[in-house]
């Protein structure tokens, strides 16, 4: 369909003008609904705590609040965007973009169905790993530029917390990229097909766990929200952005929430294929759901995981976080690499043939 | 001019303006980050040469680990930089000569006598599912194993010796060690301690009738 729209337009324009329209026409396609999306999970969010803890949530704009998302926009977008005394202008305004920037262009590469994909590279984990490795920055700068003590702290608080998860994620995604042969997320949502057996999930079990805490880690979720630790630094490194500014950044945060999801979708979880694929009476029964509905089921799953364990436990200390990321996940993940080798030499199981 | 082209250029200029202005900004805070866009504009003219791979890496192992750890550093430093500055003119003829002969050397190697598309030729274009990744690891693991081991041992030491270096053993009295396992352990019993007392009953109060009027 793009390829008819860049024909079209190198019909009447320069080459490299039409291309450049062409990719902007991408990314809105893409990025519009994810924007939509994070918008009503923040009241997803809301509405889930709020009856975990036997509330209402939001229910006041709108029917049943299902306009609240959008009055907290307007609320964030009219709101003055103060900067603090003495703090550097030209940083203290990166920080958000530098934030919200990666979270948006990593999407590119995840695929949503069969072949519905901006960018259908060979390297697509790596890039994923690459680009979402820039959004330590949004928070180191966020909290050097605001030139504010708890901004500062929760800043290199939460760029530690966030390069030593990264390791444990990397050898995660090692271990997804052993068993498929293929750094390409396509390939690798194809080497699960043939029901829930065949998906990564079983030889993975460890590695699933470890790849999801480290999300939780990387998107400053509890129990790992040390980062906006708010008893003991305020709000962490963006105490001192008020309005939009502060809007990207949980933009930002919401955003990776999705995409976390749906790399644990399809790596672990078989993307859009249906679990049911060689068990004759429900294969049938359920033909009638589109791969996208699969994935988006199973990235809702995997979301509503994230706000049940926000409402369910308390913030981890900062120690025993670092402790549970060098001296648990690391090791765990580094032995099951040598398992995952072990398994493919000797191609065990349905997985490794 | 082709988008390719285009883009090559837009990544070119970038990295060399803040390759320039890595050295010219005065806050090494802000040096640092400029170095965080030369590699990335770097990383982006390697993925154009259709290096993805090395691409990839230097954005994730460069950007996204070394340099904060570096920009940590800098940023926690107390640095004066009028003293900085101090002795500029001083070492300059020295600094100017170690420039010229730097550039020279790079000529030599770099210049047009050997480098360029009439030494080398023209790169061979690769179809869109050429695996870069594998290109490289098959030569890493087979022709040049031992060199790659050798690199391997050569960062294990400098992790070890970066722990040895740093590592003090000092006794408990004079910090405070936490015993996490410990921690993780506790019970119940251990915190909490159930207290079995008489329930105490107010007394009803005379005048409560002449309160609730």
């Amino acid at each position: 369909m793009f390829d008819a729209i860049q024909a079209f337009l190198s019909g009447f324009l320069y080459d490299w003008l039409a291309i450049l329209i062409t990719l902007v026409i991408q990314a809105v396609v893409v990025i519009l609904p994810i924007m939509l999306a994070v918008a009503w999970l923040t009241y997803a969010e809301r509405k889930v705590i709020g009856y975990m803890q036997v509330r209402m949530g939001p229910n006041r704009v709108g029917p049943g609040g299902w306009l609240q998302p959008i009055a907290d926009a307007l609320k964030l977008m009219t709101k003055e965007v103060i900067f603090p005394h003495q703090s550097n202008k030209y940083l203290f305004i990166i920080a958000p973009v530098l934030s919200i920037a990666p979270a948006v262009a990593v999407w590119a590469v995840i695929p949503f169905s069969p072949d519905v994909v901006v960018a259908d590279i060979n390297a697509g984990i790596l890039y994923v790993l690459a680009v979402s490795s820039i959004l330590v920055y949004g928070t180191v700068i966020a909290g050097w530029a605001s030139n504010s003590k708890y901004a500062f702290l929760g800043a290199l608080r939460g760029s530690a917390q966030k390069i030593s998860y990264e390791i444990a994620m990397g050898f995660a995604l090692v271990t997804v990229l052993m068993i498929a042969g293929s750094m390409n997320l396509q390939d690798i949502v194809n080497g699960q097909q043939g029901g829930v057996w065949n998906w990564y999930l079983l030889p993975l079990l460890p590695m699933f766990v470890v790849y999801f805490l480290s999300g939780l880690a990387e998107t400053n979720r509890t129990p790992f929200d040390i980062v906006e630790g708010e008893a003991e630094i305020v709000a962490g490194f963006h105490v001192e952005y008020s309005g939009m500014t502060f809007g990207v950044f949980m933009l930002a945060e919401y955003a990776m929430m999705i995409l976390i999801s749906f790399m644990t979708a399809i790596m672990f979880l078989g993307g859009w294929l249906s679990p049911f694929e060689g068990i004759p009476p429900l294969e049938t029964l359920f033909a009638w759901v589109p791969a996208f509905g699969w994935l988006a089921f199973k990235v809702s799953f995997l979301l509503f995981v994230f706000i049940w364990l926000r409402a369910t436990f308390p913030r981890y200390r900062y120690d025993q976080l670092m402790r549970l990321g060098w001296k648990v996940l690391i090791p765990v993940t580094i032995v099951w690499v040598f398992v995952v080798g072990a398994m493919k030499y000797f191609q065990f199981g349905p997985w490794f043939n | 001019m082709t988008f390719e082209q285009f883009i090559f250029y837009v990544l070119g200029a970038l990295a060399i303006v803040s390759g320039l202005m890595v050295i010219t900004v005065k806050n090494p805070v802000k040096a640092a980050l400029w170095l965080v866009l030369a590699f990335i504009a770097t990383a982006g003219v390697w993925i154009m040469a259709q290096a993805e791979f090395l691409g990839l890496v230097l954005i994730l192992v460069y950007v996204g680990a070394v340099m904060v750890l570096f920009l940590f550093v800098v940023m926690m430093l107390d640095i004066n930089l009028a003293q900085l500055k101090e002795g500029f003119t001083r070492y300059l003829p020295l600094g100017a000569m170690a420039s010229v002969g730097i550039l020279a050397m790079m000529y030599m190697v770099l210049g047009p006598d050997h480098f360029g598309l009439e030494v080398t030729g023209a790169p061979v274009q690769q179809s869109a599912n050429f695996s870069n990744t594998k290109a490289i690891g098959v030569p890493l693991y087979t022709t040049h194993a031992y060199a790659f081991v050798l690199a391997a041992v050569l960062l294990l030491v400098g992790i070890v010796a970066a722990i040895a270096l740093t590592l003090r053993r000092r006794p408990p009295r004079e910090v405070l060690y936490q015993n996490i396992d410990q921690q993780v352990k506790t019970e119940k019993a251990d915190r909490l301690t159930m207290v079995k007392m008489e329930s105490v009953v107010e007394k009803e109060l005379p005048e409560k009738e002449e309160e609730s009027k």
